[in-house]
C-alpha cells in the first residue's frame, strides 16, 4: 500500500480518569472504506472521537496526510480535511434543515454543492425550512451525513449511521455510502450491524477492550465468518 | 402620556442591557453581573473622550463601545474562560467582584457625585399627543434599531447560526472546524459593547457617575429573568414592557414604582418558571 491517508499508531485515550483506549493501531489508504467492528463499549466511538480530537486526553499518534494531529485542537483537525458524523447525529434544534446543512464551513475545495446534496437526499430539500430536530430519525441521519459532504473533507468518520433505522432506510444509507466511496471519499465506518458493514467495506478492524485485535479484508470475510461472529458475540 | 414616554425611554435601556446579558448568558452560560459597571464605563468613556480629546458624541457612540468591548475581550481571555467548566455561581461571583472593583476605582478617581454630559440633540418633537425631547425619542428609536440588528445578526446570519449551534453543542461545532473559543470571546466582547453603547446613550440624560449602573443592573436582571434567560425576543419585549409598567405605576401609585418590576418577576416565576419567552431545558 502507498502512504496511507490516515495512520493510527499506539493511540490511547482517556475520559477523565478512565483509560478507554489502550493502543489502537490501524490505517486507511486513500479512497478506502474501512470499518471498526466490536461489541458495545469496545472503544469504537472513542477511536473516532480521538481522531477528531474531542476526548479528554490522547496519547500516541494519528497522522493524516502525513501530518501529526495528536495535540491539535479539533477545529484545526477538521480544517485538515476530516469530517465527523456522530452517533447521536448532533442535529441542531435551533437551526433549520438548510442552516444545519450549511453550518460546517468549507475547509477544502472539492466538496459537494448544496444542489448535489439535495439530489442525493431529496427529502431534505422538501423539508429545508423545518426545524432540524423535527425530521424523522432516518432524515436526521441523512442530514448528519449530508452536511459533512459540503466541506471538502476527504476523510469521513461515520459513527453507526444505521443505528435504530428501518431496514429500507438502512439499505438507502448503504447505497449512499457506496456512492460516496465511488466519488473518492475515504470512509471510516463504525458499525454494530456486521451484515451491513460486510456489504460496503474493503476491510474490517476488530476492536476489543480499547485495542485492535484483528483485521479481516473483504476477500477473507467468508472464511472468517465464524471468528468474526465470536468476536462480536452474535 | 409623559409617564408613558419616560417609561419607554427607561424600557429602551432595559431592553438594550438585557439584550447583552441574554446574548452573553446564552453563549457563555455566565451571568454577567459586571454589566452595570460596563454600562457605566461606556458613559465614562464617552465623557472622557469628550473632555480630553474633544471627541463628539456621535463618534463616541462607535468608539466607546469598541474600547469597553475590547476591555471585555481581555477580561474573557484572562479570567472568565477559566470558569466555564464550573458552576454558574463562579462566573456570577467573579463578575460581581469585578463590578465592585471597577466601580470602586471609578469612584476613587472621579467621585460619586457625577458629571453632566451635554445633550447632542436639543429641542422637542411634537408627537401629536405630547411634546417629547427629541434626544429621548432618538434613544427609543436607536434602542429598537439596536435590538432589531442584534436579532437579525443572531437569527439570520451565518455567524449567528454558528452561535446558536455552539450554544447547543460547542464540541461538535468545534469539530466542524470552527474556532469556538474565539467565537465565545467575540460574543462576550459584543455583549459588553452593547452595555457600553447603552451607557453612551444614557450619558446625556443622566449624570455620568461611578454608580449609575449599580441600581440599573438589578432591574435588568429582573427583566432577563422575566423574559426568559437567554431569549433575545424575551429581553426586548420584556424590557420595553416593564419600562411602560414602571412608568404607569409612577403615575397611578408612585410608591410602588420601584418594586413593581420585582412583583412582576415573582408572579412570572410562580406561573412560568422559565420566563415568558424561555424554554425549559
Amino acid at each position: 500500500m502507498v502512504e496511507p491517508l490516515l495512520k493510527v499508531a499506539g493511540l490511547e485515550a482517556w475520559y477523565g480518569e478512565s483509560h478507554v483506549l489502550h493502543g489502537i493501531d490501524f490505517q486507511i489508504g486513500k479512497g478506502e472504506l474501512v470499518t471498526l467492528l466490536g461489541r458495545n463499549g469496545a472503544g469504537k466511538t472513542t477511536t473516532l472521537r480521538s481522531i477528531m480530537g474531542i476526548v479528554g486526553k490522547r496519547k500516541g499518534s494519528v497522522t493524516f496526510e502525513g501530518h501529526e494531529t495528536v495535540g491539535q485542537p479539533s477545529n484545526q483537525i477538521a480544517r485538515r480535511g476530516i469530517a465527523y458524523c456522530p452517533e447521536e447525529r448532533g442535529i441542531f434544534s435551533s437551526l433549520n434543515v438548510e442552516e444545519n446543512l450549511m453550518l460546517p464551513p468549507v475547509v477544502k475545495p472539492g466538496g459537494l454543492s448544496l444542489a448535489e446534496i439535495y439530489k442525493l437526499f431529496p427529502n431534505l430539500e422538501e423539508r429545508k425550512r423545518s426545524q432540524g430536530t423535527k425530521l424523522s430519525g432516518g432524515e436526521q441521519q441523512m442530514l448528519a451525513i449530508g452536511r459533512i459532504l459540503r466541506t471538502g473533507a476527504s476523510l469521513l468518520l461515520l459513527d453507526e449511521p444505521t443505528e435504530g433505522l428501518a431496514p429500507v432506510i438502512v439499505q438507502r444509507i448503504g447505497e449512499i455510502i457506496r456512492q460516496l466511496k465511488e466519488r473518492g471519499f475515504t470512509i471510516l465506518l463504525v458499525e454494530q450491524n456486521f451484515h451491513f458493514a460486510a456489504t460496503v467495506a474493503d476491510r474490517h478492524y476488530v476492536v476489543e477492550n480499547g485495542k485492535v485485535i484483528d483485521m479481516v479484508d473483504r476477500a477473507s470475510v467468508q472464511q472468517s465468518l465464524g471468528k468474526l461472529q465470536a468476536y462480536l458475540g452474535v | 402620556m409623559a409617564q408613558v414616554a419616560i417609561g419607554l425611554v427607561n424600557g429602551a435601556f432595559y431592553a438594550m442591557l438585557s439584550l447583552g446579558l441574554s446574548v452573553i448568558f446564552g453563549m457563555l452560560n455566565v451571568i454577567n453581573f459586571a454589566h452595570g459597571a460596563q454600562y457605566m464605563m461606556g458613559a465614562f468613556a464617552a465623557w472622557l473622550l469628550l473632555g480630553f480629546l474633544e471627541v463628539p458624541f456621535w463618534a463616541s457612540l462607535v468608539l466607546a463601545p469598541l474600547i469597553v468591548g475590547l476591555f471585555g475581550v481581555v477580561l474573557e481571555r484572562v479570567l472568565l474562560k477559566r470558569l466555564y467548566h464550573l458552576d454558574h455561581l463562579y462566573g456570577f461571583l467573579l463578575t460581581f467582584g469585578l463590578s465592585l472593583v471597577i466601580e470602586g476605582l471609578f469612584r476613587w478617581q472621579w467621585g460619586s457625585s457625577g458629571a453632566p454630559y451635554p445633550a447632542p440633540i436639543t429641542g422637542a418633537t411634537d408627537l401629536g399627543f405630547m411634546m417629547m425631547p427629541t434626544y429621548r425619542l432618538f434613544i427609543v428609536v436607536a434602542a429598537l434599531v439596536i435590538c432589531l440588528a442584534t436579532w437579525y445578526a443572531i437569527e439570520r446570519t451565518r455567524l449567528g447560526a454558528y452561535l446558536r449551534a455552539a450554544t447547543e453543542n460547542p464540541t461538535l461545532v468545534r469539530a466542524f472546524g470552527i474556532n469556538v473559543p474565539r467565537l465565545i470571546t467575540i460574543t462576550y466582547g459584543v455583549g459588553v459593547g452593547l452595555a457600553a453603547l447603552a451607557g453612551v446613550l444614557a450619558a446625556p440624560i443622566q449624570q455620568v457617575s461611578a454608580l449609575m449602573g449599580t441600581n440599573l443592573v438589578l432591574v435588568v436582571f429582573a427583566v432577563v429573568v422575566i423574559g426568559g434567560m437567554g431569549s433575545i425576543l424575551g429581553s426586548v419585549v420584556t424590557g420595553f414592557g416593564l419600562g411602560l409598567i414602571e412608568g404607569l405605576t409612577k403615575l397611578y401609585y408612585p410608591p410602588a414604582s420601584n418594586t413593581v418590576i420585582f412583583v412582576v418577576m415573582a408572579i412570572v416565576l410562580l406561573v412560568k418558571p422559565a420566563g415568558l419567552f424561555g424554554q425549559t431545558k
